[in-house]
């Protein structure tokens, strides 16, 4: 793919340049950075999978027996908060995007350095005033924060969580503007645009929305701390506000949020087919293209959130067309991927299990997307857990088993050690069908017309719910064997060889853990994304 | 309702239309999600990777392709949009012969009235076939006014009105829910829709006397009373002189402003001239008028505004 020597045998690696906290505090490095991201984020969805844990638990009866109304509202509050804002949003760019997006272009590094310690500053800012609003009481307003209720009547701690969300989604932004700036400029010689791993495209798509979007969202919760504060009457009408207007801001951002959180995932996933197929993407610009029509289109779709809010109806059929307009390019997508399957050389290591796992799920999370742009059935199914179903399979279906994928994936790269093949493997099966039977059951409880965010409930919805809650569990040993085993490999996994699967890739031309500066040289790029044909040089041979 | 099916029971014929177009969408999904499913499973297996050192020839790219499946799936969408944007209307737009009933949601409850002033809490009681319109505010925050059975639903918002309608086909009883969080209580924020025979339901409007025994007065009587009680009556007196415009006939009509404005008399412009009069002065008068906001209840307005409907063209007596 590029001249530079494919392994260079090199003792030193950014893991052990220097080896001192202050290293790691004060480092500039975007692998570094990203590994920082790594632990953060993990710690978070900790804290979220608890949370969901115990709404679970408290869901297998129908009398709602462990927790009080308030205590359960600020569990599943904190679930959403956590796991959207503090998890799922940074995770894939944060970690994979800061760790690869230099690398797969050819640099050194991002083209800001700083700015990206300081973002990663920033989010940890952020997250302290999240969790501490969870330690000090918690927050009861769901993480969509409804107006009036959040501004006027909640009495729990909404604007410390404002704060936190507010104040991290200014990461974001700056990580998004780095990463805009940095595939612009910082491209190496013959890396042109229609020559850049799909995984790149897609973070340009998805920085687009960052720093289009989140600005909407900081202003909105700034707004609604404003009205708690200061009475200012923005929502609630009692004041002379008007409460739909929260909800038309809010989801102006958070429905491009959703392709915040599943475009790099399709990134992912393109990187992975490639790489446990050995074949090009099928449709290669196609499948570029449809990542940034996903990010143009999914601006206009928010009001298919809103049909029973009093909207007008006009407004809420031209939502429901534009809403199906957006599903097209990621049918195409998920058509493109499994074309490229098709007379490949397909082999099931973990992280193509969690691929082949995400077309399905993710097939499920977008065809239930239809049922819900239709209007005259969304009707029905809004707030139930039809919706909840539905963003489950979409968001961990979509995003987190694309994380997983990332991180198995990536895992020898940047640690330089091998997970253990067979345990992962196994967890990541488990994984699946775990998840199946958690949220399958919700779509049928959605329709049956079991409302969310009731901790109790008529009995009838109770077997459901079981079933529900049984996956859950199975989830939470699931995810256990996953993590073991990775922490397992820290120690004991066999060390990594720079290009371990093989695949195509700058990434994987440098050594694994890669050096501090990435290359030892620059790479000059001679060839498009992919060319899995010269996988083994001109003559095909077999390697380990 | 049958554990084992995948469907809710249903008590509307629009309840029946909707679970047509749910079914479609099922057997289109699982339509796709078979063929997906299939192919990745054929592919998987006769591709497998068979030795370390294979590599598959590159495959051309094909545009024919791309567009048929870009083209099928739009067609589809588009015959989903149609579907579901026609029924959607229909939910959207009460029947003429449709009852009024009048709702008030309140964290935790749901406060109704009916036409001949009868009252109840988490309940509502209502004859098979008729169609019935709910005019629906809420008193704090946001809710929502769900009924599974009919596959209808519909926020309920502080400061504004908004309907849903449903005509029931089947007589029995269904869960009221509240959909939309409203706080501690929302999970128990719901009740019962008794769906009742003509005979049965006119029992239960005689009960204890009828609405009139019970010391429940029409919404638009109790409106009468209101409107003279909180000094209303004062300024409206109907007279040529009058400070203030007539109430009679203007609902339904246009109002000019005296910005040059006009707008619709409907239920949400009576509500905000009622408690928030300053906000559209109508043309010719001066803004004396006080603002109501805090002082009367979301009842007593949706009662002065059933008495404002109720008052004719011809200035008679209000009925
Ligand atoms: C101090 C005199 C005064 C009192 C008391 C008063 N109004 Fe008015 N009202 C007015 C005036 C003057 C207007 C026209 C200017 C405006 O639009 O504010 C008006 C306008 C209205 C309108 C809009 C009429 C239209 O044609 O658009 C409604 C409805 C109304 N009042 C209802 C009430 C009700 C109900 C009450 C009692 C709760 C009430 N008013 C009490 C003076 C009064
Ligand atoms: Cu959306
Ligand atoms: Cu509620």
């Amino acid at each position: 793919m590029s001249e530079t020597q494919a392994t260079t045998v090199n003792e030193t690696n950014y893991l052990n340049a220097s080896s001192t906290l202050r290293s790691w505090l004060l480092t500039v490095d975007h692998k570094r950075i990203g590994i920082l991201y790594l632990v953060t984020l993990t710690g978070f969805l900790l804290i979220g999978g608890i949370a969901a844990g115990l709404i679970r638990l408290e869901l297998i009866n129908a009398s709602g027996r462990f927790f009080s109304h308030e205590t359960y509202n600020k569990i599943f509050t904190a679930h959403g908060v956590v796991m959207i804002f503090f998890f799922l949003l940074p995770s894939i760019p944060a970690v994979f995007g800061n760790f690869l997006i230099p690398i797969m272009i050819g640099a050194r590094d991002l083209a800001f350095p700083r700015l990206n310690l300081a973002s990663w500053y920033i989010f940890v800012i952020g997250g302290v005033f999240g969790l501490s609003a969870l330690v000090l009481g918690g927050v009861d307003t769901g993480w969509t924060f409804y107006t009036p209720y959040s501004s006027t009547y909640a009495n729990s701690h909404v604007i410390l969580t404002a704060l936190g969300i507010f104040v991290a989604g200014f990461s974001s932004i700056l990580t998004g503007i780095n990463f805009i700036v940095t595939i612009h400029k910082m491209r190496a010689p013959g890396m042109t645009w229609f020559r850049l791993p799909l995984f790149v495209w897609a973070h340009y798509a998805t920085s687009i929305v960052i720093v289009l979007g989140t600005p909407v969202i900081a202003i909105t919760i700034l707004l609604v701390a404003c009205e708690r504060l200061f009475h200012l009457g923005i929502f609630d009408p009692a004041l002379g506000g008007d409460p739909v207007l929260f909800q038309h801001l809010f989801w102006f951002y958070s429905h491009p949020a959703v392709y915040i959180m599943v475009l790099p995932g399709m990134g992912v996933m393109s990187e992975l087919i490639a790489a446990f197929s050995r074949k090009r993407i099928f449709g290669y610009t196609v499948v570029a293209m449809s990542s940034m029509a996903i990010a143009i289109i999914g601006f206009f779709v928010w009001g298919h959130h809103m049909f029973v809010s009093s909207q007008s109806i006009y407004a809420g059929l031209v939502f429901s067309f534009l809403s199906f307009l957006v599903a097209i390019p990621s049918a195409v997508k998920v058509f493109n991927w499994t074309a490229t399957l098709y007379k490949g050389s397909i082999s099931f290591k973990t992280p193509m299990v969690y691929a082949l796992g995400f077309i399905g799920l993710f097939t499920v999370g977008g065809l239930t997307g239809l049922f819900l742009a239709t209007a005259a059935v969304d009707v029905h199914v809004h707030d139930t857990y039809f919706v909840v179903a539905h963003f489950h399979y979409v968001m961990i279906g979509g995003a987190m088993m694309e994380f997983l994928g990332a991180l198995h994936f990536w895992w020898p790269k940047m640690i330089g050690k091998m997970y253990p093949e067979r345990v992962s493997r196994a967890g990541s099966i488990l994984l699946f069908i775990a998840f199946n039977l958690t949220f399958f059951p919700q779509f049928i409880l959605g329709y049956m017309g079991m409302p969310r965010r009731y901790h109790v409930y008529p009995p009838e919805f109770q077997l459901l719910h079981r079933m529900s809650s049984l996956g859950a569990g199975l989830l939470f040993i699931s995810f256990a064997v996953v993590f073991g085993s990775l922490l397992w490999s820290l120690v004991k996994g066999k060390k990594a060889p720079a290009n371990p699967w093989p695949a195509k890739g700058l990434e994987w031309e440098t050594s694994s853990p890669p050096p501090t500066f990435n290359f030892d040289r620059i790479p000059e790029v001679t060839e498009e994304a992919y060319a899995y044909e010269t996988l083994f040089g001109d003559e095909p041979g077999p390697t380990s | 309702m049958n554990l084992l099916s995948i469907l809710p029971v249903s008590a509307s014929a629009y309840a029946q239309q909707v679970d047509a177009l749910y079914l479609f969408l099922v057997g289109m999904s699982v339509f796709f999600l078979v063929l997906i499913g299939v192919l990745i499973t054929i592919f998987s297996l006769k591709y497998r990777r068979r030795s370390a050192g294979e590599v598959p020839a590159k495959t051309r790219s094909h545009y024919q392709l791309e567009i048929m499946w870009t083209v099928i799936p739009l067609i589809l969408v588009m015959v989903l949009f149609f579907w579901g944007a026609r029924l959607f209307v229909r939910y959207s737009m009460p029947p003429n012969d449709a009852v009024e009933i009048l709702v008030t949601g309140k964290q935790w409850m749901w406060k109704i009235q009916h036409p001949d002033g009868r009252r109840e809490i988490n309940n509502l009681h209502i004859p098979v076939d008729q169609a019935v319109k709910l005019t629906m505010t809420s008193e704090d925050v946001i809710h929502s006014f769900y009924v599974p059975a009919f596959r209808v639903k519909a926020d309920v918002l502080p400061g504004r009105y908004t309907t849903l309608w449903f005509r029931p086909t089947e007589v029995g009883r269904y869960h009221l829910f509240c959909a939309e969080y409203c706080g501690t209580e929302h999970s128990l924020m719901g009740g019962l829709v008794y769906v009742m025979s003509k005979a049965d339901f006119e029992v239960w409007q005689k009960a204890d006397g009828g609405a009139a025994g019970v010391g429940q007065l029409s919404p638009a009587a109790a409106g009468e009373a209101l409107f003279k009680a909180k000094g209303c009556a004062a300024c409206h007196t109907e007279t040529p002189a009058a400070l203030a415009p007539s109430l009679h006939g203007m609902f339904g009509h246009t109002v000019k402003l005296n910005d040059g404005t006009e707008v619709t008399a409907d239920e949400n412009y009576l509500h905000e001239s009622i408690i928030n009069s300053q906000a559209k002065i109508v043309e010719g008068f001066l803004p004396i008028m006080p603002v109501f906001q805090g002082l009367l209840t979301e009842e007593e307005i949706q009662q002065l505004i059933a008495y404002i409907k109720s008052l004719t063209a011809d200035k008679g007596e209000g009925s």
